[in-house]
């Protein structure tokens, strides 16, 4: 601390590092024990039992598999966004820009009730598809359908400053030395962009394993068919079963924390080979 | 063969985005105003939807100015100082991103609610923390905590410490520094974090809904409302009337960050 006052002339760290690690503490820390501590209370076949449980089981099919399909829709495209908005200039460009971040300002059950009117089989696009016989709303479809939603602005959004980053003499200097699109594309493009396209796919995955609002309106919660697992959560608490909802909680948070793992991990790797 | 591989991807571009934002956000609007707009003004004339917006109101009113509070504090320690952990710190502020917003809401449902020793004791001291407002408060402060922070970091560490460090030299003391130094140099990113925390947390379901208890007129608020009245498909239009205020919200949010956006790169040049 002397050392600290030796090198820092500012004021207000003590005061500041109190506040903020107390904060974090109470409000974060604390709370997150207390759910570690109350799994514990549950032996571990009692626990097994409630996790791997088929009704259980089918949720993490149907969330960890929608959640990737749809991060997997959400790389394609938001390559092609991000790829149009960076090099391209097209009216409403700005306006374009601009509007990708509603998925993150718009909250989740406006979102949930808004997929879902256009979703159903009156609705705009569900009327179209139900001509075909294709049903969205209160199907696995429709919860990939808010999932992508929800998860749309994390590729474009890590995709465009990398995008601008690029050097656009090393693809002048390619293209002079022979080489053609294609291979500009695939070789110097590509692989500056790997590590942001990663980042950016992880994070709306690992958003749309957790998300709960905008997908109970339009999955309709049918047993085993369309129950995400944080909905199976909701259910154990609204029947008072605290330990099954603390044991499925759990295996959700694990998931999630593996996922940051390789988010964090990602963000490193990109940045050593900046 | 070289423009028409620009205008295939913008023609993506815009059927993407017409499809997965456009569509859903004017299906709110015209959901809202199908039945004329006298349903659409009557649907906030209902005693109960005024409740939550009051509510609403009050936990945004609660928890945005902690988390303002926190932030700043917290973003001037991790910028402008030293110390070991401080990795750790910014991880643990990113937490709240990490963590599904049910079990947010579950883990003060654990704490506080009345199954457990602490919650029994509350209850007999009469104080309600789960299906009432603290509880309300204390999951939208979880959920929406790391958003002011997350914007003034960046920014701080932009800046460095340069300027404060002259303020200091000058004589200035912690206060008038803030006041005079950093808060001009911070408004705009400081303003949108305050923008952004403050829509997500007038709209929070996830969290909210675990430990709210849906009480009508107690403790529901606006998108906990929007809940109960669509599932009870009387009045399916006054959810989505009630939705138009969230939507609007969200818009105003997105106009202010281009806003901010814009002025901070005409502010570079």
């Amino acid at each position: 601390m002397r050392k600290q006052k030796h090198r820092n002339v500012l004021p207000c760290f003590g005061i500041t590092f109190g506040f903020t690690t107390a904060y974090i503490g109470l409000i974060v820390l604390l709370p997150l024990a207390f759910l570690v501590l109350r799994t514990t209370s549950l032996t571990w076949q009692e626990f097994a039992k409630i996790v791997v449980s088929p009704q259980v089981a089918a949720s993490y099919k149907l969330t960890l598999g929608a959640s990737f399909l749809a991060a997997v829709i959400n790389a394609i495209f938001g390559f092609i966004v991000a790829w149009s908005l960076v090099r391209y200039k097209f009216p409403c460009r700005r306006l374009i820009d601009a509007i990708v971040d509603l998925p993150f300002a718009m909250p989740t059950a406006v979102s949930g009730i808004a997929l879902t009117a256009v979703c159903a089989p009156n609705g705009w696009i569900g009327g179209i598809t139900k001509s075909f016989g294709l049903k969205i709303a209160y199907t696995q479809l429709g919860v990939l359908v808010a999932l992508t939603f929800i998860g749309l602005p994390f590729v474009i959004r890590t995709l465009q400053p990398t995008l601008e980053d690029i050097d656009k003499e090393i693809e002048e200097a390619a293209e002079s030395l022979g080489a053609t699109k294609f291979q500009i594309f695939t070789r110097i493009i590509l692989p500056s962009l790997l590590p942001s396209l990663a980042t950016g796919f992880t994070l709306a995955f690992a958003r749309a394993i957790g998300e709960y609002g905008s997908v109970v309106f339009i999955s309709g919660n049918i047993a085993y068919k369309t129950e995400i697992t944080p909905l199976l959560i909701v259910a154990k608490l609204e029947a008072f079963d605290y330990a099954g909802a603390t044991a499925i909680s759990l295996m959700l948070l694990l998931m999630s924390f593996v996922l940051m793992l390789i988010i964090n991990s990602l963000q490193f790797y990109g940045q050593k080979f900046k | 063969m070289k423009k028409i591989v620009p205008v295939i991807l913008v023609l993506i571009t815009f059927f993407y985005l017409g499809l997965f934002l456009i569509l859903p956000l004017s299906a709110i609007f015209v959901e809202a105003f199908r039945k004329g707009f006298e349903v659409y003004v009557n649907s906030f004339k209902d005693e109960y939807a005024w409740s939550a917006i009051k509510l609403t109101l009050l936990t945004a009113g609660i928890a945005v100015p902690l988390n303002v509070i926190f932030g700043v504090s917290a973003a001037w320690c991790i910028t402008k100082f030293e110390f070991r952990g401080k990795n750790i710190l910014i991880t643990l502020i990113d937490l709240p991103f990490a963590i599904s917003p049910v079990v947010a809401g579950l883990i003060f449902v654990l704490i506080f609610g009345q199954q457990t020793t602490f919650g029994a004791w509350l209850l007999s001291h009469n104080i309600k923390v789960i299906f009432a407002v603290p509880g309300l408060v204390l999951a939208t402060i979880f959920v929406t905590f790391p958003f002011v922070v997350r914007e003034l970091i960046p920014l701080m560490q932009e800046q460095g410490k340069i300027e404060e460090e002259a303020a200091v030299s000058l004589g200035a003391g912690g206060w008038s520094i803030f006041w005079r130094v950093t808060l001009p140099n911070i408004k705009w990113g400081l303003l949108y974090g305050v923008i952004l925390c403050n829509a997500r947390a007038m709209g929070e379901f996830g969290a909210v809904s675990v430990v709210s208890g849906h009480i009508r007129g107690e403790t529901n608020t606006i998108p906990l409302y929007i809940q109960t009245v669509y599932d009870g498909y009387s009045a399916g239009s006054s959810a989505f009337a009630m939705a138009t205020l969230l939507a609007a919200l969200a818009l105003v949010t997105l106009v202010v960050k281009s806003f901010i956006e814009w002025k901070v790169k005409h502010h570079e040049r």
